[in-house]
């Protein structure tokens, strides 16, 4: 697999961001970081807006990279169909198709509609198939949803999802909200104050416990798993993962889901308790200690190949004399499927 | 019967005064709108300098610059053999100058309108800076050129003092409506001075009632 190199150095006053790196040129690359943190200028010095980032000189319109902003820049002079073929008309490329793309993104009923009547989830998807028409080598996405309500976002994460699956272009999504990084990203990039502080494969990066940027609610786990049995009875599904099974409410329409396991909800035991409430409990080995604050620990645990991710308080961790390399139960309260 | 050669002359004037201005001054605006260089407020003070200088200022300084002894008017003999201070071109250089301000300053206005986001939008999907100006900036700031068509026809329509300066009153060449009514006031025929007055009054209602039920309507969609 080849890669993407992203070298960028510059300086806005008293702000400097600094990141040379490589990501894959396949599936989508989260840049995660807090505001102010420079993801968008670095995302502006990709596609070339920011003038003096970089030694590459080649003109905004000719690197054929495709940005979708935070709110949807339609042009209010031109209609649904109209914004789409902007792109399209100028980066003429064989085999681009609009119906596909309207398909992929279910806007077929807006195309002749003026871009003033939709709503913000619509007008969000009008922008990136516009964007997908435009034949990019690259898609920078810059915190396409947090313009929007839950409700409007619901609307659009659907269709990331699909654009992720189906996409065969590669995709940079910035965003501050760990949650949609965990959903949508294949690959991680963590900056901080222009820096990068952390970059690799997604559950690689989330597992691990000692960046600050990953610490509080942030704090937590992904596992792919593998839909293997449903309870009818207590409408439970069962995923399997390399470390062993989890029980998750509910029915799920694909078989191979990826679940976020919260690093407080998970307790850990000595020994398997035999009568809890708690439907999860598997064994897993202590594989790093990281204080995170002066009451808690976090813990980077493996269960088979994976790694999950708790949080303890520092008198539990002193208690049980928690070391690296100790043999475990996790005790797993609450799991979502994020996509 | 009326003679209706002034009024001619000055739509004509106006007419032409207005297309220069709207096709130049667009570019003069955006780089207004747009730059973050430091001559930005120097470049602005001087196109706005016409809404406050005495027109017979402009006019004086016109009249030396464009007169055959003068830097573009000496050129100006050279090339094409007549003189530009009292000849129709020579008033058309002076009402573009006279009449910038109406130009720029409602196109710079809605230029600035324009969100920077947009403009970039229209880059990254291809638009080179020329084609995003043309196809996206000027359709989204529409308003602004009507209002900036408007106001300079109306106000060379109106303009007297530089034209008197730099075009004096040659029939059909120079005499334009607003000399036409001074002569006609000079010579005591108030009758020919009202008619032409309020020709004048009537237009200039109409013409900014328009712009303003055009900007209206659409400051509501």
């Amino acid at each position: 697999m080849s890669s993407i190199a992203i070298k960028h150095h510059v300086s806005f006053g008293d702000f400097s961001l600094d990141v040379d790196t490589r990501v894959p040129d396949r599936g989508v690359t989260g840049v995660f970081g807090e505001s102010g943190s420079g993801k968008t200028s670095l995302l502006r010095c990709i596609a070339g807006l920011e003038r003096s980032a970089t030694a590459d000189s080649t003109a905004v319109h000719k690197r054929r990279i495709g940005y979708v902003f935070q709110e949807p820049q339609l042009f209010a002079h031109l209609n649904v169909r109209q914004n789409i073929e902007y792109g399209m008309r100028r980066n003429p490329v064989a085999g681009t198709s609009l119906d596909e793309v309207v398909s992929l993104l279910e806007i077929g009923g807006l195309l002749d509609r003026s871009v003033s009547g939709l709503s913000g989830g619509e007008a969000q998807r009008v922008s990136i198939a516009r964007v997908l028409c435009q034949s990019p080598k690259l898609i920078l996405m810059d915190e396409p949803l947090s313009a929007l309500d839950e409700r409007r976002r619901n609307d659009v994460l659907p269709y990331l999802d699909r654009l992720h699956a189906e996409s065969a272009v590669p995709i940079i999504y910035v965003s501050h909200n760990i949650d949609e990084i965990c959903r949508l990203s294949d690959h991680l990039l963590i900056i901080d104050n222009g820096r990068l502080v952390a970059e690799g494969e997604l559950h690689q990066v989330l597992s691990r416990t000692d960046l600050p940027q990953l610490g509080g609610r942030n704090a937590g786990a992904i596992i792919e798993g593998q839909s293997v049995e449903y309870d009818s009875e207590f409408d439970l599904t069962a995923f399997r993962f390399s470390g062993g099974q989890l029980w998750v409410p509910g029915t799920f329409e694909s078989t191979s889901v990826r679940l976020r396991v919260s690093a407080s909800d998970i307790s850990l035991s000595r020994t398997r308790a035999e009568s809890s409430t708690i439907l999860n409990i598997l064994p897993c080995r202590i594989v790093a200690i990281h204080a995170e604050s002066t009451a808690a620990d976090l813990l980077r645990l493996q269960l088979g190949s994976d790694y999950l991710v708790a949080r303890i308080t520092r008198r539990s961790s002193s208690a049980l004399n928690l070391k690296t390399g100790d043999e475990l139960y996790a005790q797993i309260k609450s799991v979502t499927v994020r996509r | 019967m009326m003679d209706l050669g002034p009024l001619f002359l000055s739509v004509k004037l106006a007419l032409v005064t207005t297309v220069i201005l709207i096709v130049l001054g667009a570019p003069l605006a955006w780089w207004l709108s747009q730059t973050r260089s430091r001559w930005q407020p120097i470049v602005q003070a001087v196109v706005a300098m016409p809404i406050v200088l005495p027109p017979t200022v402009l006019g004086f300084y016109l009249l030396v610059v464009l007169g055959p002894y003068g830097a573009i008017g000496s050129w100006w003999v050279s090339v094409t053999g007549n003189a530009l201070t009292f000849s129709f071109a020579g008033l058309v250089i002076a009402s573009c100058i006279y009449s910038l301000p109406f130009a720029i300053q409602p196109m710079q206005n809605a230029f600035e309108a324009v969100a920077r986001k947009n403009i970039e939008a229209a880059w990254t999907l291809g638009a080179s800076k020329l084609d995003a100006f043309l196809s996206v900036a000027v359709p989204l700031a529409v308003r602004g050129f009507v209002s900036a068509a408007v106001l300079s026809f109306a106000h060379t329509l109106g303009e007297f003092g530089v034209v008197l300066m730099v075009g004096g009153n040659i029939p059909g060449e120079t005499r334009v409506v607003s000399i036409a009514i001074f002569d006609h006031v000079e010579t005591l025929n108030y009758a020919a001075a009202h008619q032409l007055s309020l020709i004048l009054v009537a237009f200039a209602f109409v013409s900014l009632l328009l712009m303003f039920v055009i900007n209206r309507r659409w400051h509501r969609r």
